[in-house]
């Protein structure tokens, strides 16, 4: 293996042979020893030095911020969605989990209902949001989309931050009593994060089918964020 | 001379004929029939064009074979082109399924021999959860009119309802392909359905209950069962339609019996899920009206009351 640095002098000695040889070239006449010198740069792409040694000594604190920073820059096209490529250049499956973990972890509810009829345990909020967010992928490459499977996933699963912020809404407004009022004001809420959430994945996910084919690719995402926004709005507390 | 002018005449028919019909052929391949074209003209000297047609279509078929080999199953391409449908085509057989006509063979008229497995795929999903959300919105509006049932999200009932409706829409699709199958060995002259046809026709007709079960939430019992009916009809009319032309061949008891069979299991099912998702709502309370007005609360109850349903 060999790791490009960065540019310094290099210097170079040249050994000629003994000049009879080249009884040919008998205009030129060379010395024995020729020390050349001189400076070689190599430009130095910057995708080159994430593979440097020097990332492994940096501390652990700037490796977690840079992933952080990666992440919350990428949370924030989700926000404000606009025809940027950040989400899918630069994927990363760290926030759909984070994402996912945190709604599944908020979904939780202490069970004084027989396990049954309650509310979704964690694992089966986990393989609602993987294994749909998979399928979808895999229907969206079926119909002839060109989009990379983890790319696909990538924007799925960012796009549950609206659907998150809701939850958390959510659990505040049920701290109050509950009540019609109650009631309608969680649903508002839900309704306005999921037409986010559709609108920001859209944004990224629809220019990747034929035009005759994007109804078909979208509906299934409709499906996926209706059903998690349902979950959401059907907890109940104890 | 003249018959050389003749000839030459016909050759460019046939080649006009085969490109409008399969307009993506290059006209360079149209130089093979000419020989061909050559010898039924002359076979048959009056001039009748069925034998022209028969070589038009094996040579068309030949053609065609040239052109695709069918990649392997374990291929991405190979599932790639039960995906290859556009959204007017998947509304179009959806629409089909809804309106089944006793002429039209759903298979032929509107698969036209192209089965996909998005159509079937999705609306069982979607089938799927509208049960599961509207059964539960059912024990919502079970609440408002007796309080004392404790309302609960009720998620095992998305498992219970995918895993029917999925069985279904694959198994009973592949029982079915199965039979006629072995029919088929038995007298010859039965049509067949390819497998992934017959998942498309159950899968299309299904798609009927999604918006009944959403009507189901109106809580009047007979237009319940009015809508339940309708639905049945429809849905089992595509089938028995679809299936009617390949099994008249056979003798009439067996025909009877496969239909009865697929219009029976169908009925089930419709049954199944609207009395398993569908408890009948409490009576009328005949309290006081403080009690008739009373709010949807979805919320928190005392957990210590314990929940009845009227069964």
């Amino acid at each position: 293996m060999f790791l490009l640095s960065q540019q310094r002098p290099l210097e170079l000695k040249i050994f000629f042979p003994n000049s009879s040889q080249f009884a040919g070239l008998s205009d030129i006449s060379i010395p024995q020893d020729i020390p050349v010198e001189g400076e070689i740069t190599i430009p130095v792409r910057s995708r080159i030095r994430e593979f440097d040694s020097s990332t492994l000594n940096e501390s652990v604190q700037n490796t977690i911020m840079r992933d952080l920073k990666a992440v919350g820059k990428k949370f924030m096209h989700v926000l404000y969605p606009r025809k940027s490529n950040t989400l899918l250049r630069d994927w990363d499956l760290w926030g759909p989990l984070i994402l996912c973990v945190t709604l599944a972890l908020m979904l939780q509810r202490g069970s004084v209902d027989s396990e049954k009829d309650g509310g979704p345990q964690f694992a089966e909020v986990f393989v609602i949001v993987w294994f749909g967010a998979v399928t979808i992928t895999l229907n969206s490459k079926l119909l002839g989309g060109n989009i990379s499977f983890f790319q696909s996933l990538c924007v799925l699963g960012y796009c549950i931050l609206p659907l998150t912020m809701a939850m958390l809404v959510c659990r505040l407004v049920l701290l109050a009593e509950p009540g019609p009022i109650n009631f309608m004001v969680r649903l508002f809420v839900v309704i306005i994060m999921f037409a986010w959430s559709i609108v920001a994945s859209t944004a990224f996910l629809a220019d990747s089918q034929p035009p005759n084919r994007k109804a078909l690719a979208v509906y299934p995402v409709f499906l996926f964020y209706f059903v998690i926004s349902w979950m959401i709005l059907t907890f109940t507390p104890q | 001379m003249a018959a050389a002018d003749e000839l030459a005449f016909h050759e460019f028919e046939e080649a006009t004929n085969l490109l409008a019909q399969t307009p993506n052929e290059t006209t360079t391949r149209s130089d093979q029939l000419g020989p061909k074209g050559h010898v039924a003209v002359a076979m048959d000297s009056g001039g009748s064009y069925g034998a022209e047609d028969e070589v038009e279509e094996s040579d068309k078929t030949e053609l065609l074979q040239e052109e695709k080999p069918q990649p392997g199953f374990w291929t991405f391409g190979y599932y790639q082109s039960f995906f290859d449908v556009d959204t007017s085509q998947v509304l179009d057989r959806i629409k089909g399924s809804l309106l089944p006509r006793p002429g039209h063979n759903f298979v032929r008229h509107r698969l036209r021999n192209r089965p996909d497995l998005y159509g079937p795929f999705w609306i069982c999903a979607t089938l799927a959860f509208v049960l599961a959300i509207t059964g539960n919105l059912t024990l919502v509006l079970a609440q408002r009119r007796d309080p004392s049932i404790h309302y609960s999200p009720q998620f095992h009932k998305v498992t219970v309802a995918s895993i029917t409706i999925y069985c279904y829409a694959w198994l009973v699709p592949l029982a079915l392909w199965g039979f006629l199958r072995w029919r088929k060995g038995v007298r010859e002259r039965m049509g067949l359905y390819t497998f992934l046809e017959t998942v498309c026709v159950y899968g299309y007709s299904l798609f009927v209950f999604i918006p009944t079960v959403v009507l189901w939430l109106i809580p009047v019992p007979w237009l319940q069962w009015l809508f339940g009916a309708l639905a049945l009809a429809l849905s089992a009319a595509g089938l028995v339609f679809t299936l009617w032309p390949v099994v008249r061949e056979d003798t009439r008891l067996a025909a009877g019996v496969l239909l009865l069979v697929v219009v029976l299991l169908h009925t089930l099912l419709a049954m199944g899920c609207k009395f398993y998702f569908f408890q009948p709502l409490p009576p009328e309370p005949m309290a006081s009206p403080h009690q008739a007005t009373s709010q949807p609360t979805a919320t928190v109850l005392p957990p210590t009351l314990p929940r009845s349903v009227a069964a």
